[in-house]
Order: C-alpha cells, then sequence, then structure tokens
C-alpha cells in the first residue's frame, strides 16, 4: 500500500501527497470539487477580463483601511456560510435518510459522515461567526468612537489574511486529501497520531493554529483602539454599546486565545515529535486537552455573543425611537459576563468525575451566568416599551433572536445542573441548546447588525420585504429543525450518529429536515437580497445619500455612506452617550465646522496580503509533511518582515482643499432634514427619558 | 461647549511631535497587551506543567538530573542581562548611543550565554534519557523552558535588527519605541524565568 508507506516514511519532495488523496471517485466531493475549480477559473477569467486585478490589488487586498477590510471579512464569511450550511444539509438529509426502511443507511459513509460534521461546527464558529463578527466590528466600531482607522491598521491587513488562510485551509482539505473526524474540538486521544494517523487532525491543526493567531492580533488591535482613540470627550461611561461589548469580547480573545494557541501546539507536537501531552501512556493526560480546549472554547462563545448583544442594542434603541434603557445596567451585564465567561469551562464535562463539589461550583456559575445575560433581555424589552417601535428588517431579527434566544438560555440552564447533565451529556439535546443559543443569540444578532449598518458600509439598504421573509424562515427554520432534535436527544438519541437504529425517530429526522430547507430558503433570501439591493444601488428607495438613513444616535452615522476613507472630517467633541442625538437636538449636527485640518492617514501596504498568504504553504507544507514548503515559506515570511521593518514612508496627509470638497457635498445633501423627534413632536413632549443628567432630554 | 469645537484630538494632529509622542503611547500599550496575551501563553504551559509534574512513567526524574550550581548561573546571567538593559535605556534617555550600544551588546552577550547554557543543558539531560518522549513530565518541561528559550533567542534577534536600525537612523521616533518594546519584553523574559527558576528548577529539585 503506497498510502501507508507514505504516512510513514514521507516522500522528500511531495510528503504524504500521492494522487489518491485527491477524491474523483466520491460521488459527492468530486462533482463539488469540479464546480469549485470551473468557478475559481471563472472568476479568475472574468476579473482579468475586466481588468480588474490593478484595482483589486491597490484598493483591496493592500488596503489597511478597517472600513474595506471590514466587508472583505464579512464576504469571506459568507462564502463560508454556504460551505458550512451544506454541510448542514448533508447531515439532516443523511440522518434522515439512515432511520428509514425504505432508505436504509443513507447515503453518507461513517468516515465522511464524521468529517462532515467536524468541519460544520469549525466552519460555522471559526469561518462564519468569528468573521462575520469581527468584519461588523472593523467597520463600525473606529467609526462609533470618532477614530481615523484602528490603532495598528497594518496588523488589522495582516489577521485578515491570517484568518483567509485558515479558511483555505479548510477549503483544500475537502478536495485534497481528507479533513479532521474527530469532532470540532478534536478530543484526545482519538485526535492523537494513533487514533487518527491521517493528514485531517493536521489541516485542523493549521487552520486553526494559523487564524487563532490572527484573531489574537485582532484583540490586540481593537483593544488599543478603544481604550486610545475614541473622540474627544468620549469617556469609557458615554461609549456606545456596541463599542462596550466588541471591549469587552476582544478582552476575552486576548486572553483565551493564547490558550488556544498553546493547546494545540501541544496537540502538533504530540503528534509531529511523539511529545506526550495527551497520550494514553507515559504520562500523558488526556483529561487535560479537554480542560484547556474548553478553558479557551467556552469564553470564546462569550466572544461571539457579546458583539451580537451590542448590535441588538443599537438597533432597538434605534427603532424604538429612544434612548436605551439601562445603559448602566447593561454595560455592568456586559463586563460581569466578562468576568464569568473564565468560570464555565468545566460544565462542558461534568461526567469527567471531577466530584460533586466541582460540579457543583461549576453548575452554580454556569447558572448565574445567566442573570446579567437576563439583565439584558430585560434592558431590550424596556427599551422598546413605550418606545415608537419601527417593525424594520433588523427589528425582526431583534424580535426573532429576543424569543429564540430565551428558549436557548432556558435549556442552557437545564444543562447546567449536573445531575441533569449527566443524562443529557452528550444527547441530541447538547447540539439543539448551543444551536438555539448561537443561532438565535448570536447569528441572529449579527444579521440584525448586518441589515443595520449595510448602508453604512456600502451606501445600499437592503430590500426590507426580502430582509423580512428571510427572518421569517430562519426563524420557523430554527424551531422545525431543533424541536424535534430537542426532543429525540431527551429520548436518549446520542449525538453524532451516522447511522439511526431507532425507526421511532425517523419522523422528528423529517421534521427538522423541513426546518433545514426553510433555513435554506432564508439565506438564499438574504444573497437575492444583497444581490439585488446593490443591483438597484442608483434607486432612491435603496441608495442612502444622508449617511444616516435609519435617523439614529450615535456617531457611525455622523459622516457619508460608505464612509471617506478617513471616516470624518472632522470629529466633534462628545458630550453625550448618543452624541449624534445629542447633536440633533442641539441643531448643531450635519454643520460645517469652524475649520477642517490636514489628516493624517496610513498608506496601503503589500506586507498583510504577502505575509499572511505566505503562512498558506507552511501550514500546507505542516500538514503533508512537506519540509522543503516549510522551510522556504518560513524563510521567506522571516525575510519579508526584514523588509517591511526597514520600510520608510508609511504615513501621508490628506490636505484640506480635498477634505472641503467632499465635506461640503457631504453636509449639503443633510441639509433641512426633519428628525424623528421633530416629525413627532407631540409624542416627544410628554415623554422623559434618559438616566444621564448631563444631557438634553429628547423634548422641545 | 458646542459640539463642533474643533479639539484637536491627537490622532489628526497637526503638529509633528505631539503625533510621535502619540505614536509612541499607542504602540507601547499595544506591546503591554501583547505581553498580557503572553503571559496566558506562559501560565498555560505552567498549568500543563503542575498536570504533569508527577508523571514520570518509571522514566528518570529531574531529582536526579537538576543540578542547582548550574540553573544558579543561568539566572545570574539572565538577571543581570535585565540589568544591562536598564543601563541601555538609561543611555537612550539621554540620546547617548555609544552608550546604548555598549550596554545592548553586553546584554546581548548575557542572553546568549544564557542560551548556550541551556541549550547545554537539554542536550546533556536527553544523553542521560530525559528526552520530551521519555514522560508527560519532561514534555511539558521542555515544552516550557524551551518556549522560554524560543523567546529569548526572538529578543536578541530583535536587538540584532535594532542596531542595525540604530546604526541607519539612530535615536528616530520609531527606534526608540522599537527600543521601549524591547526592554518590556526582555524583563517579561525574566519574570517568567524567575518563576521558571522558582517552580521547575527549585522545586524539581527538591
Amino acid at each position: 500500500m503506497v498510502q501507508t508507506d507514505l504516512i510513514k516514511d514521507p516522500h522528500v519532495l511531495t510528503g504524504k501527497l500521492h494522487w489518491g488523496v485527491i477524491p474523483f471517485h466520491d460521488p459527492v466531493v468530486a462533482p463539488v470539487m469540479f464546480a469549485a475549480i470551473l468557478g475559481g477559473l471563472l472568476l479568475v477569467a472574468f476579473v482579468t477580463y475586466k481588468k480588474l486585478w490593478g484595482y483589486l490589488w491597490n484598493e483591496w487586498f493592500t488596503s489597511v483601511d478597517h472600513k474595506k477590510i471590514g466587508i472583505m471579512y464579512c464576504i469571506v464569511a459568507l462564502v463560508m456560510l454556504v460551505r458550512g450550511f451544506s454541510d448542514a444539509i448533508l447531515m439532516r438529509t443523511h440522518q434522515a435518510l439512515s432511520t428509514s426502511d425504505t432508505f436504509g443507511e443513507g447515503y453518507l459513509p461513517p468516515e465522511h459522515y464524521d468529517q462532515i460534521f467536524t468541519a460544520h461546527g469549525v466552519i460555522m464558529i471559526f469561518f462564519v461567526a468569528t468573521p462575520l463578527m469581527v468584519g461588523i466590528m472593523n467597520v463600525i466600531m473606529p467609526l462609533q468612537i470618532g477614530a481615523r482607522d484602528v490603532a495598528y491598521p497594518f496588523l488589522n491587513s495582516l489577521s485578515f489574511y491570517l484568518f483567509l488562510v485558515g479558511a483555505l485551509l479548510v477549503n483544500i482539505s475537502l478536495f485534497v486529501g481528507e479533513f479532521a473526524a474527530v469532532g470540532w474540538l478534536a478530543y484526545t486521544p482519538l485526535s492523537g497520531i494513533e487514533y487518527s494517523p491521517g493528514v485531517g487532525v493536521d489541516y485542523w491543526i493549521w487552520a486553526l493554529q494559523i487564524s487563532g493567531i490572527g484573531t489574537t492580533l485582532t484583540a490586540v488591535n481593537f483593544v488599543a483602539t478603544i481604550l486610545k482613540m475614541r473622540a474627544p470627550g468620549m469617556t469609557m461611561m458615554k461609549m456606545p454599546v456596541f463599542t462596550w461589548t466588541t471591549f469587552c469580547a476582544n478582552v476575552i480573545a486576548l486572553v483565551i486565545f493564547p490558550i488556544l494557541t498553546v493547546a494545540i501546539a501541544q496537540l502538533t507536537l504530540d503528534r509531529y515529535l511523539d511529545f506526550n501531552f495527551f497520550t494514553n501512556d507515559d504520562g500523558g493526560n488526556q483529561m487535560m486537552w479537554v480542560n484547556l480546549i474548553w478553558a479557551w472554547g467556552h469564553p470564546e462563545v462569550y466572544f461571539l455573543v457579546l458583539p451580537a448583544f451590542g448590535m441588538i442594542s443599537e438597533v432597538t434603541a434605534t427603532f424604538s425611537r429612544k434612548r436605551l434603557f439601562g445603559y448602566v445596567s447593561l454595560i455592568w451585564a456586559t463586563i460581569a459576563i466578562m468576568l464569568l465567561s473564565f468560570l464555565v469551562w468545566l460544565h462542558h464535562f461534568f461526567t469527567m468525575g471531577s466530584g460533586a463539589s466541582v460540579n457543583a461550583f461549576f453548575g452554580i456559575m454556569t447558572m448565574i451566568i445567566g442573570i446579567p445575560t437576563g439583565v439584558k433581555l430585560y434592558n431590550w424589552i424596556f427599551t422598546m416599551y413605550k418606545g415608537r417601535v419601527e417593525l424594520t428588517a433588523s427589528m425582526w431579527w431583534v424580535i426573532a433572536m429576543l424569543i429564540t434566544f430565551t428558549v436557548g438560555g432556558m435549556t442552557g440552564v437545564m444543562l447546567s445542573i449536573p445531575a441533569n447533565d449527566f443524562v443529557l451529556h452528550n444527547s441530541m439535546f447538547v447540539p439543539a441548546h448551543f444551536h438555539n443559543v448561537i443561532i438565535g443569540g448570536a447569528v441572529y444578532g449579527y444579521f440584525a447588525g448586518f441589515t443595520y449598518w449595510f448602508p453604512k458600509a456600502t451606501g445600499v439598504k437592503l430590500n426590507e420585504t426580502l430582509g423580512k421573509w428571510s427572518v421569517g424562515l430562519w426563524f420557523f427554520g430554527y424551531f422545525f429543525a431543533w424541536v424535534p432534535l430537542y426532543y429525540t436527544g431527551f429520548d436518549g438519541m446520542t449525538r453524532r450518529l451516522q447511522y439511526i437504529d431507532n425507526p421511532e425517530w425517523q419522523l422528528p429526522m423529517y421534521i427538522a429536515l423541513i426546518g433545514v430547507v426553510l433555513i435554506a430558503a432564508g439565506i438564499g433570501t438574504q444573497v437575492v437580497n444583497i444581490a439585488w439591493s446593490l443591483y438597484k444601488r442608483n434607486d432612491p428607495q435603496y441608495k442612502d445619500v444622508t449617511g444616516d438613513p435609519w435617523d439614529a444616535h450615535t456617531l457611525e452615522w455622523y459622516t457619508t455612506s460608505p464612509p471617506q476613507f478617513y471616516n470624518f472630517g472632522d470629529v466633534p467633541h462628545i458630550n453625550d452617550r448618543d452624541p449624534l442625538l445629542d447633536m440633533k437636538q442641539k441643531g448643531i449636527a450635519y454643520k460645517r465646522p469652524e475649520k477642517y485640518s490636514r489628516i493624517h492617514m496610513p498608506k496601503n501596504t503589500w506586507a498583510g496580503p504577502v505575509l499572511g498568504l505566505l503562512t498558506l504553504p507552511m501550514g500546507f507544507g505542516f500538514v503533508w509533511h512537506i519540509w522543503w514548503m516549510v522551510i522556504a515559506s518560513v524563510a521567506a515570511i522571516f525575510a519579508c518582515w526584514v523588509k517591511l521593518n526597514f520600510e520608510r514612508d508609511k504615513d501621508y496627509y490628506v490636505e484640506v482643499p480635498e477634505v472641503e470638497e467632499i465635506e461640503g457635498k457631504f453636509l449639503k445633501s443633510n441639509e433641512g432634514r426633519n428628525y424623528y423627534f421633530e416629525k413627532n413632536a407631540k409624542y416627544y413632549k410628554k415623554w422623559k427619558p434618559s438616566d444621564q443628567n448631563d444631557s438634553t432630554v429628547v423634548a422641545k | 461647549m458646542t459640539a463642533l469645537t474643533n479639539d484637536h484630538d491627537l490622532h489628526d494632529h497637526d503638529d509633528h511631535h505631539h503625533h510621535e509622542a502619540e505614536a509612541a503611547d499607542r504602540y507601547v500599550f499595544g506591546f503591554w497587551l501583547y505581553i498580557i496575551s503572553d503571559c496566558l501563553l506562559f501560565s498555560t504551559l505552567f498549568a500543563t506543567y503542575a498536570v504533569m509534574g508527577q508523571n514520570f512513567a518509571n522514566g528518570i526524574t529531574p531529582k536526579e538530573l537538576f543540578d542547582l550550581n548550574f540553573v544558579a548561573v543561568e539566572t545570574a546571567l539572565l538577571l543581570l542581562s535585565s540589568f544591562t538593559f536598564g543601563m541601555a535605556m538609561l543611555g537612550a534617555n539621554v540620546e547617548n548611543m555609544a552608550k546604548t550600544k555598549f550596554w545592548l551588546i553586553i546584554t546581548a552577550l548575557l542572553g546568549l550565554s544564557f542560551l548556550g547554557m541551556e541549550i547545554y543543558e537539554f542536550v546533556h539531560f536527553s544523553h542521560e534519557g530525559a528526552t520530551p518522549q521519555t514522560s508527560g513530565y519532561w514534555t511539558s518541561f521542555y515544552s516550557l523552558v524551551a518556549t522560554h528559550g524560543l523567546h529569548v533567542t526572538a529578543g536578541l534577534i530583535w536587538m540584532f535588527f535594532l542596531f542595525i536600525h540604530f546604526n541607519r537612523d539612530g535615536f528616530s521616533n520609531e527606534n526608540k519605541i522599537r527600543l521601549s518594546c524591547l526592554s518590556l519584553f526582555w524583563h517579561f523574559l525574566d519574570i517568567i524565568w524567575i518563576c521558571v527558576f522558582s517552580f521547575v528548577y527549585l522545586r524539581g529539585a527538591m
């Protein structure tokens, strides 16, 4: 057997690679592979034909503009969403077919099915949820605090490419070799070399290691940006809620991603150099892996969900036409969640046998973390209470989130009771719970934010009707897909089953299949919506000329849509938690400042894409044990790093006349606007909002 | 105060010096954040070491191998290098290039000697039958101590390039930022080493 020989003794030039690793004969993968190659070639041909390479390289790939990097994050996230969701469709159809007498055992062999659920988890968390969130943060957070860019623009670009390399490695694994078949967190010793001798786990290792380092860099960048680059007058307690949640989320990331880096490095050493961290014998400790990976993994889910809470807060306040209810309590709830998130990881393995006291501690901590989360739900509900709620598509997402996330939170409290968990551990109940909170909490939040800020990023509003259809399809799709699985979980069905031998679970599987079809329609509607709205970009109904299509409260709406490369012609002094609302009330919003000054900006750099993408051959070489490729890539990375270090001339100034010309046009488009509190003056007279002493009230 | 007061906030200030001071502040602050993440990296390795501290798998134990005198010299070298780096910083504060470079060279030599001793120690241990593959204990020992060693190596490479930067641009703003960050990094590694010395060597030799 050529294959096993190569695994034990890789070839000098090609490592473990040989023609057999490319799945030409796989009826599921081969067509996808040919379609992907064809699609890729068509895309390249199109870009070449339209002579767009120069434009893409100069305006996008080498850009250090946080808005463009953010948009690139979102594009990759949406592409990966389609990839990850196809895995979901495969699993749902397979399980539906493998419980039935008529269809027999489904159509996916076990080793393939195992790769699919692993890839699904990895892609959805690392390459969909994370980048979608980081993308939105990138576009919006610096605008909310009145900064010209993030603290370290080059580092931001590098982070993006490291993430992109991770995503590429996962996709390459589909066509060259295999992906891990060990579950998304690659529990040892299954993921060790003894039980997983193939390259699947190595793909997992390098995809996560490279993109994880990117996330650490992003965390450093965003924390520094928020702490160091706020507009004058914006104290911490005047920061917008989304910026606050971004801050807390990135503090979490800063602290936890090194744990992931070390844990993966340890697994790497185990697999490549026969170290004994997680092995069965020679003094290894398998449960240490589970502890380390969840010490990272549980805060990670709060890293994902906190910014979504921020997005929900912004959307709710804007469309309830009120200030946010209980700003201070919401901030402290966020901080509490941030701190508590480090103290709950053990609830993922109550059954490990740590003893009653340890389990009780982590069970109680898990229940406690529900309290600040509950505080937030009431914040949003009371913001809507007595507001003049406008049911836009993003508000629909908020309402879908409030309902779905609450259900998910309650099943979480059920799981937090160790005695319950001994029954439910590893059952379908667990995936049903975490999909409930991640889809219902994080993803709906991102979609609310995505819909809300889409006009800011692109200058085009999304179609409201299509938007509401996707909310509806997702909402009902979610419950169709997962309520049956809650039931089968209670009934004893374990996770990750490739074959289901209980005919009673056939009906639930069919219902779940209907759910996944509904969600597919929801995603389809979103894709159509984006394409259609961009197509209609010059239609007055879609085009955003004011830079403030929703008549909102925060600073990101105080500039053009999309914002100029320098963000703000003039950064105002901040006197209020809702600075734009404050300025609108005082009648000084969108007015020409006394004078503009020249603006200091970073230049684009080749280094982000080049340095970042060089980690791709490095990772690929490591996966296949092609050592010359590893050495060459590392040497090239080092050389580029040195070259970058000795470069001068990294910044430039935008001169006043240019700023004046651009800003003049923009301010004109905002002349004579009527704000919501003026249109509904009667209503706002009666109402005494605001828990702030220093701000004027929304009343005449 | 109107909202449109043209506050010249730091990051779009015209004034060159103001801009430089802001950049220095921002970059050094970012480096502190990086150090936080590095702290967590080492904490994880220390935690691993704590978990695996007794997993000898019938192999050789640290008690049989550790030579505290040897480690004391290593420690002295590294602590002294922190002191000499401080001297280099004093030189930089008064923009005395000769003094800065002299003390940096001394620091680099001390760092190199430390690294040489560490490599010698690893080779010696391996000959005595304690390789990373021997047992869980030695796996965690080597990964922790070598990660510190790799950081020291990175610091030395950084020092080398900083020298070239100094030769090219002298005490430019960027070079001062580089020196400040390297200084933070070097002292941080010292603190980590004190932990390694106490938790690994002292405890292992007991």
